[in-house]
């Protein structure tokens, strides 16, 4: 588990954690919290919207994947540091494990099909990857918990 | 999903008219744009000014949308902001669909 440090000399940002029950509309009401806890880190408009994009991506898929329909909707946990390396996330969730226990590789998708056969789905694990760094993911218990890295926010020096 | 739609010569222009194009509203945005596009001509303008932010399910139904209006009519975008453009780069759509600046841009490029 990601050690959230309560004294770090990063400006006045503080550790995080949002709660949501993965009901309808968690993934927009647990974005607009993850959001007000970022709003003293001081991101660029760019690493902004990369951040809202991961998270969201991220919560899609725990809602869609580990909370699919016919699983009783369970609790999940956004946790958020900004440390060494710069933004440090931990979703946590209590739902469905990964297939094969691993994160999906998010291979770009072959786009120069034609129309007809332009995929329509499948970009959110590609997106994810594309915009974080040492992610992992470790199934613990009857946990899912997923971690990475953005390397934005003024980096700080160590 | 709220969408506004105005006929500029052969042109039809559909506006949308919330913030998001997320996972929430996927669905009801691919249904509002078929209704919405029903009496539209060759060329569908989608002006994406308003939005300023899509996930990757938005991006799914603009493409099914995409599919969905050929090979009779087709859709162009407009006035995408940077949040969006962002993910059209990031995944290459930006290379899939037409991109204008804002909808005079299209209007004007595509004039008969």
């Amino acid at each position: 588990m990601m050690a959230i440090r309560q004294n770090a000399d990063f400006g006045s940002f503080r550790p995080f954690v949002v709660k949501v029950k993965c009901t309808d509309g968690a993934v927009r009401n647990a974005l607009a919290q993850v959001k007000q806890g970022l709003a003293r880190l001081d991101m660029t408009p760019d690493e902004a919207a990369a951040v809202e994009l991961v998270m969201a991506e991220t919560l899609n898929n725990v809602a869609e994947h580990a909370y699919p329909p016919g699983v009783v909707p369970g609790p999940i946990w956004i946790k958020c540091a900004h440390q060494a390396g710069g933004l440090w996330v931990e979703v946590i969730d209590r739902g469905l494990a990964m297939p094969d226990g691993r994160a999906p590789r998010g291979a770009p998708q072959c786009i120069e099909a034609e129309l007809a056969d332009l995929p329509e789905g499948g970009f959110g694990w590609f997106l994810i990857r594309s915009l974080t760094q040492d992610l992992q993911y470790d199934r613990v218990g009857h946990e899912n918990r997923l971690q990475f890295r953005m390397p934005i926010g003024g980096v700080p020096a160590r | 999903m709220e969408l506004s739609t105005q006929a500029e010569d052969s042109k039809y222009v559909v506006t949308v008219m919330e913030e998001r194009i997320d996972a929430a509203v996927a669905l009801s945005f691919k249904e509002a744009m078929r209704r919405a596009t029903e009496p539209a001509g060759e060329i569908v303008v989608l002006d994406l000014e308003k939005v300023n932010f899509i996930d990757s399910s938005g991006l799914g139904a603009l493409v099914a949308t995409m599919k969905y209006l050929a090979p009779d009519r087709t859709l162009v975008l407009a006035g995408m902001t940077p949040p969006v453009e962002k993910v059209f780069q990031l995944t290459r759509m930006d290379t899939v669909f037409t991109l204008y600046k804002t909808r005079e841009d299209a209007l004007q490029a595509l004039k008969d």
